[in-house]
C-alpha cells in the first residue's frame, strides 16, 4: 500500500507553462503536476501585468480616468470606456440624447466582434489551424479602421466621455460600417466552413475542458462559458444599459458546457453583434452628440472662443474638472468576456474617491483549475483558448 | 436597525426578521440597495442570503479606505441573484489599522481570489481564509498600495523607511 503511493508520488511530475507561453495569451504562469500525461492538480499565478489602475484612476479627474479604463481589457477598450461611462453618469444624474446610446451601442458591439475576433483566430491557432487566424485579423483590421475613423486611434480610443461622445461621428461612417456589417455574415460562414465541421477541431474540441455550471457559478464564471453550458444569462437583456431594450438580438446558449460548445456560443454571438450593429445603422437618430450638461461636457470649439461662458466652463473643466456628487455605484455591462463591473464611490470632489474594477476574466480565471484538471496537457492549450481571457482585466 | 422604508425590499425584510441585530444600517440610492451588517455576522449573513434569499452568485469583493477617518476599511461585497435578477450590496466597517473579518470562502468559493486581492492591496486579513497571500503583487512586496496613505509612486523614489514616506 505505501510502496504504491511513493511509486505514483515518484512518477508525478511538475511542469511550469509560462509566464512567457504563447498558449497563455498574455502572462499567466500555470502549473501543472502530471501523472505521465494526466493533469493531477492545477494551480495558477496572476498578476505579471498588474499596473495598479485602479490607484492610478484616483489620481486622475473622473474624465481622465476614462483614458486609463482603456488599458484594462486591451481587447475591448470601448466596453471599459462605456462602463465606467455609465457608472460616473448615473452619479451625476446625467441623461444621454439617442445618437450618443445607439453609437455606444454601435461601437461596443463591434467591439465584441474585434474580441471574438482575436479569440477565435488566436483560440484556431493555438490548436493548429492557422487559415482561420489570418481570415479573423483580416476583419479585425476593418473594425480597427473604423475605430481608427471615429477616434483617431486603433485600439485605445477612449471615444465615449462622460456625458456622450469624445468626437462627432465623422462624416462618411456610414458607408464604412455599412460595407464591412453586410459582408460580415459572409466571413463568419468563411470561418464556420474551416472549423464547424472539421473534424480534427472537433476532436481537439468536443467533451473538453468541461465543469458543470454549478461549479462555475460558484467560482465565479461569467459570460460566454455560462451560456455554453446553458444558462441564458445576458447582461444587455437582464439589466440592460445604454438602450440594449430597443434592439432586436439573442441570447445563443449550448448545454454541452465544453470547448466546442464555447466556440459554438460565441460564433452565434457574432452574428448576433451584427445583427444588432446593423440596427443599430438602420434606426441611428441624429441630434447632439453629448449631453446637455455644460459644467461636464466641454463646449464647442467654435463656442469656446465666441462665448464668454463658453470659455470660463472649458477652463474649468480643463483645469479642476468637475465635482461629483457623493455616493456610490456598482455599474454592470455585458464585456464579451462576461460580467464586467465597476464600482465607484465618489467623496463629492472631482477625482473618483475609489473605482474598483471587477473584470470577467479575474473570475473567469480561478475556474481554470476545475476545468483543466483530469484532462491530459494538450487539452490545456484549447481549454485555455476557449476561456479567453485577457490578462490585462484580470491583473489591472 | 433597518430603517422602514427598506422593508419593501424582500431580502433587506427576511434578513431583518431573521436576526434584527445584523443590518447596522440601510440605504437605497441610485437604484441599489445597500446594508451595512455588524462584521461578527458576516458569514452567517451570507449563508442565509444565498441560502433563502437565493443570491447564487457574489460577484465581487473589494474594500473603500477612508483613512484617516475611523471605522478605517470598509469591505464591500457584491451579491447577485440570477434567479430574481437583483443585486445587493453588503458592506462591513472594520476598526483600526490592522482590520480584520472573517472569509466568506465556505459560502462561495469565488471569494478565494476576491478576498486575496482586497488583501493584497488594502491588508485586511480574511481569518480562516484556506490560502491568504498576495495575488497581484510579488510575496515580498511592501505595504498595501490601495490604502490611502501609500503614495501614488510608491516608495521608489523616496529616501525614507518603507511606510514612513
Amino acid at each position: 500500500m505505501m510502496g504504491e503511493e511513493t511509486s505514483a508520488a515518484s512518477r508525478r511530475m511538475t511542469l511550469n507553462m509560462g509566464p512567457q507561453h504563447p498558449s497563455t495569451h498574455g502572462v499567466l504562469r500555470l502549473m501543472v503536476e502530471l501523472d505521465g500525461e494526466t493533469i493531477m492538480k492545477a494551480d495558477c499565478e496572476i498578476g505579471y501585468l498588474h499596473t495598479g489602475i485602479e490607484k492610478q484612476c484616483e489620481q486622475k479627474t473622473y474624465q481622465q480616468a476614462v483614458t486609463l479604463t482603456d488599458r484594462v481589457d486591451y481587447l475591448c477598450p470601448l466596453s471599459n470606456n462605456l462602463c465606467y461611462c455609465l457608472a460616473v453618469e448615473r452619479l451625476l444624474g446625467l441623461e444621454i440624447p439617442p445618437l450618443a446610446q445607439w453609437m455606444r451601442v454601435m461601437l461596443s458591439e463591434l467591439t465584441r466582434l474585434n474580441s471574438h475576433l482575436v479569440w477565435l483566430g488566436s483560440h484556431a491557432l493555438d490548436v493548429g489551424a492557422m487559415t482561420v487566424f489570418l481570415y479573423c485579423f483580416r476583419e479585425r483590421e476593418d473594425i480597427l479602421r473604423i475605430f481608427e475613423m471615429f477616434s483617431g486611434q486603433r485600439m485605445m480610443t477612449s471615444y465615449f466621455r462622460i456625458g456622450g461622445l469624445a468626437l462627432e461621428p465623422p462624416r462618411g461612417w456610414q458607408a464604412a460600417v455599412k460595407k464591412f456589417i453586410e459582408a460580415f455574415p459572409g466571413n463568419v460562414d468563411e470561418y464556420e466552413d474551416l472549423l464547424t465541421r472539421n473534424p480534427i477541431w472537433i476532436r481537439r474540441t468536443r467533451g473538453v475542458g468541461r465543469a458543470s455550471l454549478e461549479h462555475m457559478l460558484d467560482l465565479g464564471v461569467t459570460g460566454p462559458m455560462l451560456r455554453a453550458a446553458g444558462l441564458a444569462w445576458d447582461i444587455r437583456k437582464t439589466e440592460p444599459y445604454s438602450g440594449y431594450q430597443r434592439f432586436d438580438f439573442e441570447v445563443p446558449t449550448r448545454t454541452e458546457g465544453d470547448v466546442y460548445a464555447r466556440y459554438q456560443v460565441r460564433v452565434e454571438e457574432m452574428r448576433q453583434s451584427a445583427r444588432i450593429v446593423q440596427q443599430a445603422l438602420e434606426g441611428m437618430p441624429s441630434g447632439p452628440y453629448t449631453a446637455d450638461a455644460p459644467h461636464v461636457v466641454l463646449p464647442d470649439r467654435e463656442k469656446m472662443k465666441t462665448q464668454m461662458e463658453a470659455l470660463i466652463y472649458h477652463f474649468k473643466i480643463v483645469t479642476e474638472g468637475f465635482r461629483v456628487p457623493p455616493g456610490e455605484v456598482y455599474q454592470v455591462i455585458e464585456s464579451p468576456r462576461g460580467e464586467m463591473g465597476y464600482y465607484l464611490v465618489s467623496d463629492g470632489s472631482a477625482k473618483p474617491y475609489r473605482v474598483h474594477i471587477h473584470g470577467p476574466s479575474f473570475g473567469n480565471v480561478q475556474a481554470l483549475p476545475i476545468m483543466v484538471e483530469g484532462q491530459i496537457i494538450a487539452d490545456v492549450v484549447a481549454t485555455l483558448g476557449s476561456m479567453d481571457f485577457v490578462l490585462g482585466d484580470v491583473d489591472r | 436597525m433597518l430603517p422602514d422604508e427598506l422593508m419593501g425590499f424582500p431580502a433587506a425584510a427576511a434578513l431583518e426578521n431573521w436576526d434584527p441585530s445584523v443590518i447596522v444600517e440601510g440605504r437605497f440610492d441610485h437604484e441599489e440597495l445597500t446594508l451595512w451588517i455588524a462584521p461578527q455576522k458576516i458569514v452567517e449573513v451570507c449563508r442565509f442570503l444565498k441560502e433563502q434569499g437565493r443570491f447564487t452568485r457574489l460577484s465581487g469583493v473589494t474594500a473603500v479606505d477612508w483613512f484617516p477617518a475611523d471605522p478605517q476599511f470598509e469591505v464591500v461585497y457584491h451579491l447577485h441573484s440570477l434567479e430574481r435578477n437583483q443585486r445587493l450590496r453588503l458592506k462591513c466597517r472594520l476598526e483600526g489599522n490592522s482590520a480584520e473579518i472573517d472569509s466568506v470562502t465556505g459560502v462561495w468559493r469565488s471569494a478565494n481570489w476576491y478576498e486575496r486581492e482586497v488583501f493584497d492591496l488594502f491588508g485586511v486579513v480574511f481569518r480562516q481564509h484556506p490560502n491568504l497571500r498576495r495575488i497581484l503583487l510579488p510575496e515580498n512586496w511592501v505595504g498595501h498600495p490601495l490604502r490611502k496613505d501609500y503614495p501614488v509612486h510608491g516608495y521608489k523614489y523616496s529616501y525614507g523607511e518603507p511606510g514612513g514616506g
